[in-house]
């Protein structure tokens, strides 16, 4: 037998797409793209929001038609018979469409129906994907009720159901914590390694691009670059350094302030240090770091410090992300912001929040860090006075927000997770009533509004409708009004999620800009490594708090793997296993 | 004070915005009130005007021709068929050819000469009761007035009593002048309700209320801030529903604006409470739309509009104590037609206040209690 040519399932060839916007301004998704998916691989579509990894995928489904260019999928034309490709391939979008009031098997059944899958395929696949999942014991559970990670899997089994030849994957693990996605990417890599599943899958975490076979760097419609993840990780070799910091520094200022410096395309903080990557290889002694005392050595680049490469080449990057407040927080520091003590909030008979204490110093940058339905958000919500407390105290700014008198709210500032000011409200309107809702007026109130407009950059959009603000935009305008009366807490919930890594850099630099003026931040994320611009953090696992202390004593929890540092993700993963493993052995017993 | 007051001027104006700035919504607002009432106060009439109907006369005589006459000539009835056998009328009623068959007897002239009152037949298609009972009523009145005439012309003793009937307020009795008014309340109270009712529950569903709920505000003042602008809304809509009856249907207003604008506002407060009482317990904005619809269709139908409050069963004459609408409809009635005063609709004002005094403070509380 003679191996016929490769046929790849995906051949693009120069495709173009352009969508028109509600305000009248096109918008080209996909500029130019041409790869490749080989039988049996698995290839990463990376790139922040906006890149067209989403539209391209959509293309792929048939479920529209390029304005250019070639695209055959399964060796089928897929703008002339976009059904026949349907019916052979597998398409999870980023929103699957699972049945929130039916249980696990009912959509599994029900996706199985759709699919005309008979009941002698169901025998044989349906062990395999429950195995696979571990979704066996929660058969009869309302998908309603599963959590993030769960649900995710869930979507993946009801694509699965037909056997496809092709899957495509749109974010398969946004929103989903570390230890959901790790188990998740097994799923993936088991499909591809054991059956041959010829896979592609967007996201926009770089860590998980290292692991496929065939990375598509996109930005603004373009491919930056493509290969294997080493490929892309060559772009940064010899460039990357791990500086140490001087003590007493928090490692986050020290990484503003590099990431401020000319010829330093990227830092971030890591295992309290910094990670730098430079953009020539001989600067790393030239590096005008203050009085030169910086200990600093070589590390071996990653995935990421590549991309940033090449996105630095390509994306406008504002150096001066950090912001100065008209009045600095008056607050001493050493006092207490925040105290919660022995807080519980049930729902029914579920637990949401279990007997949970912590308290955040003045000046602290404090992060709540957990897996979906872990109680970061209904936690936050006690704390602004959003939700009533079950049972225990909490004290925000020395008062309890939610039967304390309207004037305590004035010194908190919240950004929600989801987008929440007047999406068809202007920039300028929902700037205006947000500053009359907090009592400014006057000379003032329009000083403040002028201030939030020029910090966050968001003159050029005054008018517009802030529902149609580019996405990194809204983030900015949410935050630029819950800085309008110069509060001196602020509670930003899950504020990175979505947000493309200069973004997300842009947003710690305002933020450690503002814990340095006074500022008490409390943030939930489920960022890991956002955990290293805090001062302390705590770790929720339904609804229990597993661990609470600096980054350096979380990460102390986990062993070194390979000679290098334990990453936060890994003291995460570390902590809740071993937190879960402890509760499955009392089970029996108790 | 001086704060509390900037902040409820800061929100209703962000309401405004939100309702106002698109133009579609803001034709939304104006242009169903307009053509409600236009559409209503042309169709939802009881009068009769052109009822079809059938004859059979089996009489033949000059008399029957002369009261088939007075039936053709009275402007009401239109014949669409003369009968000649008995078996003929199923088929016309069946069909929907005519809502009446009139049937004169053989004796028709010699009955009258006699004195014998003859028997006219009109049979109805009783599968619409209201036009059917009202055309028989209207059939019958010009029988015996037919009849009495005869008698008094030829000399024989009429009835010895005759009723003479004068309608006040309304001389001609026209159902558009009790129509009409009452819509002044009834669709407006639809459209601040379901603009109240999806108010609250919509920021809940995007989240903005929590942006709300964590600035100063306090519940109270929320409340006032949504609750004014629907009010202005809806004081926008009873102003543009009462030019049309003035100036289209040109139905003749005897109360005083001032007293009629006191009573819708109370009336509005009300609803608006209602509205807000739904919206502040539902969770999202489908829960909201089908709180406002399971609330407004009795509301409607319960206001004494389209039956007369009195004819209910007692429990439910209960429930329309709590319907606004039911006063608003009695106020605009008594201030529009009668000229009612203060004393006059001082009881039914006061139970406005009353719905508005328990609704809107409750919605206030519920801002902040709901358990989410």
């Amino acid at each position: 037998m003679t191996p016929a040519a490769p046929v790849s399932p995906v051949t693009a060839r120069t495709l173009h797409k352009t969508f028109r916007r509600a305000t009248g301004e096109t918008v080209k998704a996909l500029d130019d793209v041409s790869f490749e998916a080989r039988e049996g691989t698995l290839t990463a579509l990376v790139g922040p929001d906006g890149a067209g990894k989403t539209t391209l995928l959509r293309l792929i489904a048939g479920l529209m038609k390029p304005d250019e260019g070639m695209l055959d999928v399964l060796g089928i034309t897929v703008a002339d018979d976009p059904q026949a490709v349907q019916d052979r391939i597998g398409y999870m979008p980023q929103k699957f469409g699972l049945y929130e009031d039916l249980s696990v098997q009912e959509n599994l059944d029900l996706y199985a129906d759709l699919h005309g899958v008979g009941a002698d395929q169901r025998k044989q696949i349906y062990p395999r994907l429950f195995e696979m999942t571990q979704l066996g014991r929660f058969r009869e559970r309302l998908a309603g009720k599963l959590s993030g990670g769960m649900k995710q899997k869930l979507g993946l089994a009801c694509t699965l159901v037909r056997a496809p030849e092709l899957l495509l994957l749109d974010e398969p693990t946004v929103g989903v914590d570390p230890l959901s996605r790790r188990e998740l990417w097994a799923i993936v890599l088991k499909l591809v390694h054991e059956d041959g599943l010829t896979v592609i899958v967007s996201t926009s975490y770089l860590d998980e691009a290292e692991l496929c076979d065939h990375a598509v760097v996109m930005h603004a419609g373009k491919v930056l670059a493509q290969g294997t993840p080493s490929e892309i990780t060559a772009k940064a070799e010899g460039r990357t350094f791990i500086i140490e910091t001087p003590k007493g520094m928090p490692a986050r200022s020290l990484q503003a302030r590099l990431f401020q410096q000319d010829g330093v395309i990227d830092a971030v903080p890591e295992a309290g240090q910094v990670r730098v990557v430079l953009a020539a290889a001989s600067e790393a002694d030239a590096l005008p770091l203050g009085d030169g005392t910086l200990q600093h050595h070589r590390a071996p680049a990653r995935f990421e410090d590549g991309f940033m490469v090449l996105f630095a080449a390509v994306a406008e990057r504002t150096r001066t992300s950090t912001m100065t407040l008209d009045q600095p927080s008056s607050q001493g520091s050493g006092a207490m912001a925040v105290e919660v003590q022995d807080l519980v909030r049930t729902f029914g008979d579920f637990t949401a929040v279990d007997h949970v204490s912590f308290q955040v110093r003045s000046g602290e940058i404090y992060g709540l860090l957990g897996p979906n339905g872990a109680g970061k958000s209904t936690t936050f919500r006690m704390l602004c006075g959003l939700l009533p407390a079950s049972h225990g105290t909490l004290r925000v700014a020395g008062a309890d927000l939610r039967t304390s008198r309207a004037e305590a709210r004035r010194r908190l500032g919240y950004v929600a997770q989801k987008f929440s000011l007047y999406g068809q409200l202007s920039v300028d309107e929902n700037l205006d009533f947000f500053a009359s809702a907090y009592g400014l007026r006057g000379r003032r109130k329009a000083d403040r509004i002028a201030w939030a407009k020029q910090q966050f950059e968001l003159d050029a959009f005054s008018r517009l409708p802030s529902g149609q603000l580019p996405g990194g935009f809204k983030q900015r305008l949410a935050m630029g009004t819950a800085l309008l009366h110069e509060p001196d807490i602020l509670f930003l919930d899950e504020a990175t999620s979505g947000a493309d890594p200069i973004a997300r850099r842009e947003f710690w630099g305002r933020i450690t800009a503002l814990s340095e003026q006074g500022v008490t931040v409390i943030v939930t994320t489920h960022f890991m490594e956002e955990a290293e611009y805090c001062d302390r953090i705590i770790i929720l696992d339904a609804g229990r708090s597993l661990a609470e202390g600096t980054p350096a004593e979380i990460r102390a929890h986990a062993a070194a793997q390979d000679g290098r540092q334990p990453t936060m993700e890994d003291a995460f993963i570390a902590i809740v296993e071993t937190s879960r493993d402890g509760r499955a052995q009392q089970r029996p017993a108790g | 004070m001086l704060d509390t007051l900037l902040r409820i001027l800061a929100l209703i104006r962000k309401e405004l915005l939100a309702i106002l700035k698109d133009p579609k919504s803001r034709i939304s607002l104006i242009a169903p009130p307009v053509l409600q009432c236009l559409i209503f106060g042309y169709a939802a009439t009881y009068d009769l005007n052109d009822v079809p109907y059938a004859l059979l006369d089996h009489d033949r005589s000059a008399v029957s021709r002369a009261l088939i006459a007075r039936l053709d000539g009275s402007g009401t009835f239109t014949r669409v068929a003369t009968l000649d056998v008995e078996r003929q009328i199923a088929d016309i009623i069946n069909d929907q050819r005519a809502l009446l068959v009139i049937t004169i007897p053989y004796d028709f002239e010699r009955g009258l000469q006699a004195g014998t009152a003859p028997a006219v037949q009109v049979i109805a298609d009783g599968r619409n009761s209201n036009t059917a009972g009202t055309a028989q009523a209207y059939v019958s009145q010009i029988v015996t007035g037919y009849a009495a005439d005869w008698q008094n012309s030829h000399g024989q003793p009429g009835a010895p009593v005759r009723m003479t009937t004068r309608a006040w307020y309304n001389p001609t009795l026209e159902t558009r002048w009790y129509m009409v008014p009452a819509l002044i309340g009834t669709i407006t109270m639809m459209m601040t309700m379901m603009l109240t009712a999806m108010s609250v529950a919509r920021e809940r569903e995007e989240g903005t209320f929590d942006q709300l709920l964590v600035t100063p505000f306090r519940p109270s003042e929320i409340m006032v801030g949504k609750a004014v602008p629907a009010m202005m809304i809806g004081l926008t809509q009873s102003t543009l529903i009462l030019l049309v009856a003035q100036l289209w249907f040109q139905i003749p207003f005897s109360g005083s604006f001032a007293m009629l604008y006191l009573g819708l506002f109370l009336f509005l407060a009300a609803s608006v409470g209602i509205g807000l009482f739904i919206s502040s317990i539902a969770g999202n904005m489908q829960q909201a739309m089908i709180g406002s619809f399971v609330l407004l269709m009795p509301f409607m139908l319960l206001s004494g509009l389209t039956a007369p409050i009195g004819n209910m069963p007692e429990i439910l004459q209960y429930f329309t104590l709590i319907n606004p609408l039911r006063y608003a409809i009695s106020i605009t009635h008594q201030i529009y037609l009668e000229g009612a005063g203060i004393r006059q609709l001082l009881p039914e004002m006061l139970a406005l206040v009353a719905i508005a005094a328990v609704t809107l403070p409750f919605a206030a509380w519920m801002f902040r209690n709901r358990l989410t």
